[in-house]
């Protein structure tokens, strides 16, 4: 990772107003989105809308031209380009032969991915962008730092301060007032203008229609008052019927703002009036910009399904934290870094794509279906194709990959580490490797790891057998958990079988986008954990479960390895949570929760992957409660850690905020203990109060319920 | 409740002298007078039909049915008439091709959207099932005022478009205000 990415990020988590606004618009958001979306039936709206959009997608060539034949037909000028010049020099031939000096612009991400205004600048043309955000950013001479809120990094003082200078007038930090002055301001220029030059939502190829929502109004002034309008749209706004719009206009004021609508929608089809009664100059530009590459791109083509309502970024634990400006470009947040690694180059998105931690809220929020998350992996996957892994992640892997010297590794460590490690926790750590421990202790490696302590325990010969999949963390640090595991299912009559060849699950391979490294785990592991008449795998680590439920399948896939996709299959059927099996054991009646216990209050931290990826989250909650314990529950119950595997000790600057506002959320529900089913949590959380000497307890769902049971 | 939710003003009347009634006194009730900058312009729409212009006009001096872009822009309050009323989002819809519909709904202050009561709809997917959009050029949905919040996410009213929207349902005659332009 370059300096100066570090660099921007260190700047933006420093900026107090970045954080602030941009933190408290991300908190409230996702309750106000919610109660945007009452009544409405979001799973079924944006299924139809991945449908209209994919539809779109795969037949952009027809649409086009059928678009095209009918906004014609009505007077507009249709130009199709790829090229991102093309566009430029057409909008500027436009602007000569109508002898244009001024231009004023309602919001357009396309005119900002191809630099349009410092271009026509650079030809005399005077160029002012309405949106108020956006005229802010251009006082600024800044790039915004969000897709539908582009000035929130900038604070009241600031745009003062521009506002001033640009009006000659000191003018003070009233928020009306200020807005006052850019409405007169802007008028002027409205009034004035020769050349509108907008975006738009949609382009409805049935009728030649184009759709644009604003809040604001500007877009209804820069399609009204200047002679000449010129919109410039991305060819995947692209829709097939003039129905389609609905589904879009239910989702999109929804999603980006919480909105039930904008205050404005205009829907312009062909030539209108001008003022002084002739029509108006209609361009349209369907711009290509390698969208086609990517609606052939059998991965990439869902990202052509985005309407840009920016959701995902709304909802990030990262971007809420670090804002738009570190993603260095045009298109910011999941989608942006997504579409930067197309519309600009693989490589620019190299640093950018890090910064997902893979916690998959947004794919949870995004009305179009898009599997950022997945996406980005896919970028990750790539980039180390066509680059090779980096010199760390490569000496990792080599380890990683042969499981004899990863495991003698594992116990050298547990050695090594005894001059830091107390009470189980290391809580410094000497030299380069300080920055690891600063904001949370790291658990120390169990002396015993739990493949030797499974030895000594002595199990009940039982006739139901279930294969145990501890994981690296349950093996060698939590060894306790995989104890709690083997207790609670010999007592509901199954024994434990621990196949020794078992090793990592290839998660940190995987999500670095090393899918070869990732595919070889993948094959060790199938190998060990296919024992005939175990009927279950059980894993109480959720990074692991996804990896033998979904993973092990989706890595040989995309590497086109057939062979193995049968006992991928067969592993991915067996396998389970350990919450999941438990729930169904007790509903079963072949383990009872003692009764009449009063155990204490305690909330619950609904990690990643077992909330969104394996959909657990009620199980958990009702074994606590039927054990006698009282749930209150806690802000944010499902947002992120800060762990994310090996993204902690990656970018420890952005997983220790992620995790301060946790344990912030997990103090203020007030209670002795939480209780989550992962163990990267329970290492994370449980490092974090340590270090900050919060005396409450962090446990593994399955060790909390051991003792519980009859 | 819906259009309330959103900041508009909602009124409604019985009939259109009632609902001209108290436009009228609104409209002085503003300060509106021949001056820039406090006229009042009307759009042409059918709800016109029954009254004499040019007596509205004696009645307030700076109301005007004829007008540029320019004095669009000197006025502090636009009267148009629009076509449907939306229930689920409180929106109203009008073809706003005529540029006169555009000028006096986006540029003044105040708008005042007239519109019958009998146009009112359950949602917008019956709305767009109604309108044929080849027949539309400008097919313009309003839903409250102007706003932004672009500085430090405080919701301000009234950026480029009008600070007020008051939305007037009026119930009868329902024939006569079927169409609302021509």
């Amino acid at each position: 990772m370059k300096k100066e990415f570090r660099e921007s990020i260190n700047k933006a988590l420093h900026n107090p107003n970045l954080t602030g606004a941009l933190g408290r618009f991300s908190e409230a958001y996702s309750a106000s989105r919610i109660k945007a979306y009452e009544g409405i039936d979001f799973e079924a709206l944006r299924t139809r809308i991945a449908e209209l959009k994919s539809y779109a997608a795969s037949h952009l060539e027809v649409l086009a031209e059928l678009f095209t034949g009918n906004a014609e037909a009505k007077g507009a000028r249709v130009f199709r380009t790829n090229s991102p010049e093309k566009v430029r020099e057409y909008i500027l031939k436009i602007a000569r032969e109508n002898g244009v000096g001024s231009v004023v612009k309602s919001k357009s991400m396309a005119s900002e991915e191809i630099h349009l205004n410092p271009f026509l600048e650079e030809h005399g043309i005077s160029v002012s962008e309405t949106d108020l955000g956006e005229w802010i950013i251009q006082l600024a001479g800044q790039r915004p730092s969000h897709m539908v809120l582009p000035a929130i990094h900038m604070t009241k003082e600031e745009v003062a301060d521009l506002f001033s200078k640009e009006v000659n007038e000191r003018l003070s930090t009233d928020i009306p007032r200020l807005v006052k002055v850019a409405r007169s301001r802007l008028r002027t220029k409205f009034l004035n203008a020769e050349m509108g030059i907008s975006g738009a939502n949609m382009a409805v190829a049935e009728t030649g229609s184009i759709v644009i929502f604003t809040n604001e109004g500007n877009a209804r002034l820069v399609t009204t008052l200047p002679k000449i309008h010129v919109a410039i749209i991305g060819i995947e706004k692209l829709v097939a019927g003039f129905e389609d719009i609905v589904p879009v206009m239910t989702a999109l004021p929804r999603s980006a703002t919480a909105q039930l609508l904008t205050s404005y929608v205009s829907i312009i089809t062909g030539q209108i009036p001008n003022t002084d009664g002739s029509l108006k100059d209609l361009h349209i530009i369907l711009m290509d910009n390698r969208r086609s590459e990517m609606a052939a791109d059998p991965k990439f083509k869902q990202a052509l399904q985005c309407i840009r309502c920016a959701s995902c970024l709304n909802v990030c634990p990262v971007f809420r934290l670090v804002g738009g400006h570190v993603f260095g470009k045009i298109y910011t947040g999941g989608i942006g870094t997504i579409l930067t690694a197309w519309f600009d180059e693989l490589k620019k998105s190299e640093e950018i794509q890090s910064l997902c931690i893979q916690c998959g809220n947004c794919k949870e929020v995004c009305p179009a279906k898009i599997d950022i998350p997945d996406l980005i992996l896919e970028i990750r996957r790539r980039l180390v194709k066509e680059e090779g892994p980096s010199l760390t992640q490569k000496a990792i892997f080599s380890i990683v990959n042969n499981r004899k010297l990863f495991h003698s590794t594992l116990r050298t460590a547990s050695v090594t580490q005894k001059p830091f490690a107390k009470d189980g926790l290391i809580r410094h750590l000497p030299m380069f490797l300080s920055g690891l421990t600063e904001f949370r202790s790291l658990p120390a490696i169990a002396a015993v790891p739990f493949r030797d302590k499974f030895r000594r325990i002595r199990q009940p010969k039982l006739k139901e057998k279930a294969v145990f999949f501890a994981g690296c963390l349950i093996d060698f640090a939590y060894t306790g958990t995989g104890e709690a595991v083997m207790s609670i299912l010999n007592k509901a009559g199954i024994e434990v079988l621990f196949p020794d060849k078992q090793t990592c699950c290839g998660a940190p391979a995987r999500y670095s986008g090393a899918y070869e490294v990732a595919a070889q785990n993948a094959m060790d592991n199938i190998e060990a954990l296919l024992i005939e008449d175990a009927g279950y795998i059980i894993s109480a680590c959720p990074t692991c479960t996804v990896a033998l439920k979904h993973e092990f399948i989706n890595t040989f896939e995309s590497l086109g390895n057939g062979e193995w996709l049968p006992r991928a299959r067969k592993v991915s059927g067996r396998a389970t949570d350990f919450s999941t099996l438990l729930k169904k054991l007790v509903d079963e009646g072949r383990l009872t929760l003692k009764k009449g216990e009063h155990a204490g209050k305690f909330t619950f931290h609904d990690s990643c992957h077992v909330k969104r990826t394996l959909n657990v989250h009620g199980q958990p909650r009702e074994l606590l409660k039927k054990a006698g314990f009282e749930l209150v529950e806690m802000f944010e119950s499902d947002m992120c850690c800060g762990m994310g595997g090996s993204y902690s000790l990656k970018l420890p600057e952005i997983s220790a905020p992620i995790l301060q506002k946790k344990l912030r959320n997990i103090r203020e529900a007030s209670v002795p203990i939480v209780a989550m089913d992962c163990p990267g949590c329970v290492m994370q959380i449980r490092g974090g109060f340590d270090k900050e000497g919060t005396a409450i307890k962090v446990i593994h769902t399955a060790e909390l319920l051991e003792q519980h049971f009859e | 409740m819906r259009a309330e939710a959103v900041n508009s003003e909602v009124h409604r009347f019985s009939s259109g002298g009632a609902a001209l009634d108290f436009i009228l006194q609104f409209l002085r009730k503003e300060g509106i007078t021949d001056n820039p900058g406090a006229y009042a312009v009307w759009a042409d729409c059918r709800f016109l039909d029954r009254f004499d212009r040019k007596q509205l006009s004696e009645k307030v001096p700076g109301l005007k049915f004829d007008f540029s872009r320019e004095t669009a822009a000197e006025s502090r309050i636009g009267i148009t008439q629009m076509d449907w009323a939306i229930a689920n989002t409180g929106s109203l819809a009008q073809n706003a091709t005529p540029v006169e519909q555009r000028l006096a709904s986006s540029l003044p202050l105040i708008h005042i959207a007239l519109v019958a009561t009998d146009k009112l709809v359950a949602g917008m997917p019956s709305l767009l099932t109604k309108i044929n959009p080849t027949e539309i050029g400008y097919m313009a949905m309003i839903t409250g005022p102007s706003r932004t919040a672009d500085i430090e996410r405080v919701l301000t009213i009234g950026v480029h478009g009008p600070e007020r929207l008051i939305i007037i349902f009026v119930d009868e005659p329902g024939e006569q205000m079927k169409a609302a332009n021509r």
